[in-house]
């Protein structure tokens, strides 16, 4: 079987200013792939691209197979999730509700929720360990619970392909790890998981592979050891890190700038 | 754990059920008192008999005067109630509301220039006052496509509702005779009084369909909980919810505003008050905030009859005075939270 998520020669503009450039890049169920890169280096347009919410300009996106414009708005919906950054939320709802709305791509409104719905609900509660704070608003939450409250959202659709925009920024670091824990799990059930980031360490903690991006084009993608070498990172970032050695783990920490 | 949360929900569902029903019953039994006041002295039977039987005088003003009065009170504000309740979801700002936004002034602005140019008919006045409704609506639309944040929208309803209100002004000064002249004056201040069986004829229907098309968009304010990119990753259409809401406050205010004037506010007081009810839920908030303000509207409406029988008191001289000290207090309160 082919990856859930393809993109051949893909790119994307935000009026004159090429945001991507002739993209291609496969995505594997059960991988939890990471995009890094400097700010403005494609990371986030390549999720919108995906999900359709800005055109391509040119190129091919297939998902499952199946080029994208084939794709209901529905159907679409119950096989790619979305977590955007920032953990925007409106109106003081209660956490539930806020995990119901991952099961809207199943039905015409909240009210018309099943059994099947209710227990995605649960599942997904219980698993970002929400379950505790699920009649909660989510006023009343901590940065933290409400990351993994919106992160259930996203696990409650269920998709074969979840897509994540900057899911670990603004968190403290048990948050950031555990959030990672989270997606990392996702992925082990078969979910095709896909996470920008720009939290070197963290990408290269957990991620399978990693895509680094630099002004709308791929510099680099493979195991985080490769893709992270130094000098990818002085390309990407202009930066030269310091690699602390810790047995097989592979810690990525910016230290200096280079020119 | 689970058989727990599963009772609650049951509760909770039950609990705002009970508040629809009371809700709905609240405006149907305020329907009834707007219907047995009045200058005549009729008894509730004469009423009701006048109604279904030709009973003279009686039945002129039970068919005539009464029964569209109290109707139209009814649907004035289920149109408000569910516009605010609308405009609130889509724009994520309990601020929002028909008054506010401008909607209401540039209905009445139609609804003048209707008066101005001789076409008084029962079909053309609504016909302007929807226009002007959903020109102020479309503005508010493109501002808010165009990026502009929550206090730019509110401002941006702010500069047009004086531009309508200036615009109104001039037509004023302009009118040839003096009848139109108190018609105009009548629209800039709301009023259900002389309502006819035609003019409800009308604006009933306008505003069913105008509060179905809302409806129809409530999925949508649901997902925008979320936000705009959320939302459309849900399979919602954005552009849809959108025009849904605008149409639908267009055709539902303008046909109320044509009707019985500018009634401002109701739009935000009914859907604020409510909210907690329905657990924020904008979507399930359309409904309840429709029969909130048909009991609203009809209660200012029989309110005003009680306190100054020859009505020197006008409805949306009412409304306004509540509205608006409501509306400052929301200003504060939010600046509070945020």
């Amino acid at each position: 079987m082919t990856a859930p998520l393809l993109l051949e020669n893909v790119s994307a503009a935000y009026g004159a200013r090429l945001a991507l450039d002739a993209v291609s890049a496969s995505f594997e169920a059960g991988w939890l792939t990471g995009l890094v890169g400097a700010n403005g280096a494609g990371k986030t347009t390549l999720l919108r691209v995906a999900l359709g919410l800005i055109p391509m300009t040119s190129g091919k996106l297939h998902v499952l197979d199946f080029p994208r414009d084939h794709w209901s708005r529905e159907a679409l919906a119950r096989t790619m999730a979305y977590l955007p950054q920032g953990s925007e939320t409106h109106w003081p709802v209660r956490a539930r509700k806020l995990v119901e709305l991952g099961r809207l791509p199943y039905r015409q409104s909240l009210a018309q929720l099943g059994e099947a719905d209710h227990a995605a609900v649960d599942l997904a509660l219980a698993r970002c360990d929400a379950l505790q704070f699920a009649d909660r608003r989510v006023d009343q939450l901590s940065a933290g619970e409400r990351a993994r409250v919106l992160l259930a959202r996203a696990l409650a659709t269920q998709a074969q392909i979840l897509l994540a925009d900057e899911p670990a920024a603004h968190l403290d670091p048990a948050h950031q790890l555990r959030l990672m824990e989270l997606l990392r799990d996702e992925s082990r059930r078969g979910v095709a998981v896909i996470v920008t980031l720009h939290e070197l360490s963290l990408a290269s903690r957990f991620c399978d592979e990693i895509l680094v991006l630099r002004k709308g084009r791929i510099l680099a993608r493979g195991a985080p050891k490769e893709a992270l070498s130094d000098a990818t990172l002085a390309t990407a970032f202009g930066i030269r890190p310091l690699k602390p050695s810790a047995g097989e783990a592979f810690p990525v920490i910016p230290w200096q700038r280079v020119e | 754990m689970n058989d727990a949360g599963n009772e609650k929900i049951g509760v909770r569902l039950r609990a705002t059920t009970v508040t629809t029903i009371i809700l709905a019953a609240l405006a149907i039994a305020l329907g009834l008192i707007s219907f047995c006041i009045g200058p005549a002295r009729l008894s509730i039977p004469e009423l009701v008999g006048g109604l279904f039987a030709d009973h003279g005088t009686a039945s002129i003003i039970a068919r005539e005067i009464r029964l569209p009065r109290a109707l139209l009170a009814l649907f004035v504000g289920g149109a408000l109630g569910a516009s605010g309740a609308a405009l609130q979801g889509l724009f994520r700002n309990p601020l929002a509301e028909p008054g506010v936004t401008g909607v209401t002034s540039c209905a009445g602005l139609g609804a003048i220039i209707a008066l101005y140019f001789g076409l008084a008919n029962v079909f053309a006045v609504p016909a302007f006052a929807i226009a002007g409704a959903l020109a102020a609506a479309g503005i508010l639309y493109l501002l808010s496509r165009a990026g502009a944040g929550l206090s730019a929208l509110v401002l941006a309803g702010v500069a047009v509702a004086s531009f309508a209100t200036a615009l109104t002004a001039l037509a004023l000064s302009l009118a040839r005779n003096p009848y139109a002249m108190s018609e105009m004056v009548r629209w800039m201040l709301g009023s259900l009084k002389d309502t006819t069986l035609s003019e409800l004829a009308v604006a009933a229907p306008i505003v069913a369909a105008g509060i179905f098309i809302l409806m129809r968009a409530a999925r949508g304010l649901d997902a925008l909980i979320l936000g705009e990119e959320a939302a459309q990753s849900l399979g919602i259409d954005l552009h849809a919810v959108r025009r849904r809401i605008v149409i639908g406050v267009a055709l539902a205010t303008g046909a109320a505003t044509a009707a019985a004037g500018a009634v401002s506010f109701v739009g935000l007081v009914v859907p604020h008050l409510l909210r907690r009810f329905y657990g924020y839920e904008p979507a399930r908030l359309i409904w309840p905030s429709a029969l909130g303000g048909a009991a609203l509207v009809a209660a200012a409406d029989v309110g005003i009859r009680l306190v100054s029988p020859d009505e020197k008191l006008l409805l949306g001289v009412v409304t306004a005075l509540i509205g608006a000290p409501f509306f400052v207090w929301l200003i504060l309160r939010l600046r509070g939270e945020t």
